[in-house]
């Protein structure tokens, strides 16, 4: 890892919000006034196709990027330079190399997750993939390529697993982070296939999965039964990492070299199993999650039907429930990993999609949520954009 | 030869529904879509050449699998969403 060195000055933000979110059945933008007490939601942009993922360029405010494909239609990324009113496809979306006749080539099913480059790198995207691939733009979303060895390297393939192998909806690579110091410090994860680094810009890569537990009577010490679900990086501190795992919630401090299972300090009886995982924008010690039922058959719903966030503001040796607002009962919809997020503000504002369709807000860190729109497809990713 | 266009691809064509193409072969026909209405091809077709899950194609209302089938400048050709798709 790099030497320690300052990270950026935190930014505070001032102005309103906008909500990017990606559903089921379409993208849709929710915008809120300066005091974020009024939102105005958008019409549904590309109804009817899958949306994984919507994200702004915080490089310009301006570019954004969609990740999308429908139920018929093969994986593609559209690009707007004005806000998403008008869109134009990628020349060349993510797609993996044409095999050699006789061989079995892999396809793109859809693309899961965009990551805008470094601030110093203007137009440089990431993208991963389902199945699993990691993908570079160079001219901001217009053409892509596979990035790294990765995607054809014999030792990844077989972290990779097979299509079988992965998440109902197909494994996936996701949580690209860049160190805000250095742009050649790189970070993803897979799920499965464990949490990797690259301090070289992607040249080589390490597997950092030491102190991950692993599905019982599997050998953690085997890189392809890691399942990180969301994996974030402390701006602040960017030798912290947090990371909801499908064994767990855990945060790795760099010097130490291993995760430890915060998670063990929730209480029993929700556990610590979930999708999302959200950081403070200039705390390192609070960060929070969203809790979903992942015993017996894995319901994937608020446990008892009771949906909570749950927030630590220690670093993980104490959590907060946070249900102010929240239906107290029959509430059976929980959160995906992208779909849960922060803002910028003092104090922080969190925002979630649910898988019922609804998108709510907390204007005070979850102490109290709102639910700000209803009856949306199922949503898959909401992002903050600061306007 | 004619194509006949599903409406989840006309945003492509223009919204059109039937595309006049040419080609020996259907791998050359939807090369040459694609160059006229630039992404439509791998919407349809994998980087490994192979018809999408969800697609079908019809040549003489025959389904094909094999992009290197030969087309008559006659034929008609039919791109079809499956009822499996959603």
């Amino acid at each position: 890892m790099p030497k320690s060195r300052k990270a950026p000055s935190p930014q505070l933000a001032t102005g309103s919000v906008a909500l990017l979110i990606g559903t089921r059945k379409g993208a849709f933008i929710l915008r809120s006034d300066r005091s974020h007490r009024t939102w105005k939601l958008s019409a549904p942009m590309f109804l009817g196709h899958t949306v994984h993922h919507l994200m702004l360029d915080p490089r310009d405010r301006r570019t954004m990027l969609m990740a999308t494909r429908t139920g018929h239609l093969g994986p593609t990324v559209f690009r707007s330079t004005d806000f998403g009113k008008t869109w134009k496809e990628a020349k060349t979306p993510p797609a993996f190399p044409k095999a050699p006749e006789g061989q079995n080539g892999r396809v793109v099913d859809h693309v899961f997750w965009l990551t805008p480059g470094h601030p110093s790198e203007l137009g440089l995207w990431y993208a991963g993939t389902s199945p699993q691939g990691l993908f570079r733009s160079n001219d901001g979303g217009i053409t892509w390529q596979p990035f790294s060895y990765i995607n054809d390297d014999p030792q990844y393939r077989e972290w990779m697993g097979t299509v079988q192998d992965g998440t109902p909806d197909g494994p996936k690579l996701h949580s690209i982070l860049i160190d805000p110091r250095d742009p050649a410090h790189l970070y993803f994860a897979m799920s499965g296939g464990g949490v990797h680094e690259s301090v070289d810009g992607g040249r080589t890569w390490t597997s950092i999965v030491r102190g991950l537990e692993v599905v019982e009577g599997f050998d953690a010490a085997t890189v392809t039964f890691h399942d990180p679900h969301c994996v974030r990086l402390c701006p602040t501190d960017p030798d912290r990492l947090f990371q909801q795992n499908h064994c767990g919630i855990y945060r790795m401090d760099r010097s130490e070299g291993r995760w430890l299972r915060i998670g063990k300090n929730m209480p029993k009886k929700v556990g610590d199993i979930g999708f999302a995982m959200v950081l403070h924008p200039r705390d390192s010690d609070t960060a929070w999650v969203f809790p979903m039922d992942g015993s017996t058959v894995w319901p994937r719903v608020s446990p008892g039907g009771k949906p909570a966030a749950y927030v630590t503001r220690d670093g993980g040796k104490t959590w907060t429930r946070q249900d102010k607002g929240f239906p107290r009962a029959n509430a059976w919809w929980t959160v995906k990993r992208q779909a849960m997020t922060a803002d910028a503000h003092e104090p922080v504002g969190l925002y979630l999609g649910t898988t019922s369709g609804e998108v709510w807000a907390s204007r005070t860190g979850g102490t109290s949520w709102t639910c700000l729109a209803r009856h949306l497809p199922e949503i898959y990713s909401v992002e903050a954009a600061e306007l | 030869m004619t194509v006949y266009i599903p409406s989840a691809l006309r945003s492509y064509t223009k919204q059109k529904s039937e595309v006049a193409a040419e080609g020996q072969t259907l791998a050359e026909v939807l090369s040459a879509l694609d160059h006229r209405y630039p992404g439509l091809r791998f919407r349809i077709i994998t980087e490994q050449g192979t018809i999408r899950q969800h697609i079908r194609i019809f040549v003489k209302e025959e389904q094909v699998r094999d992009l290197s089938v030969a087309l008559q400048p006659e034929d008609q050709i039919h791109i079809i969403c499956a009822l499996s798709g959603g």
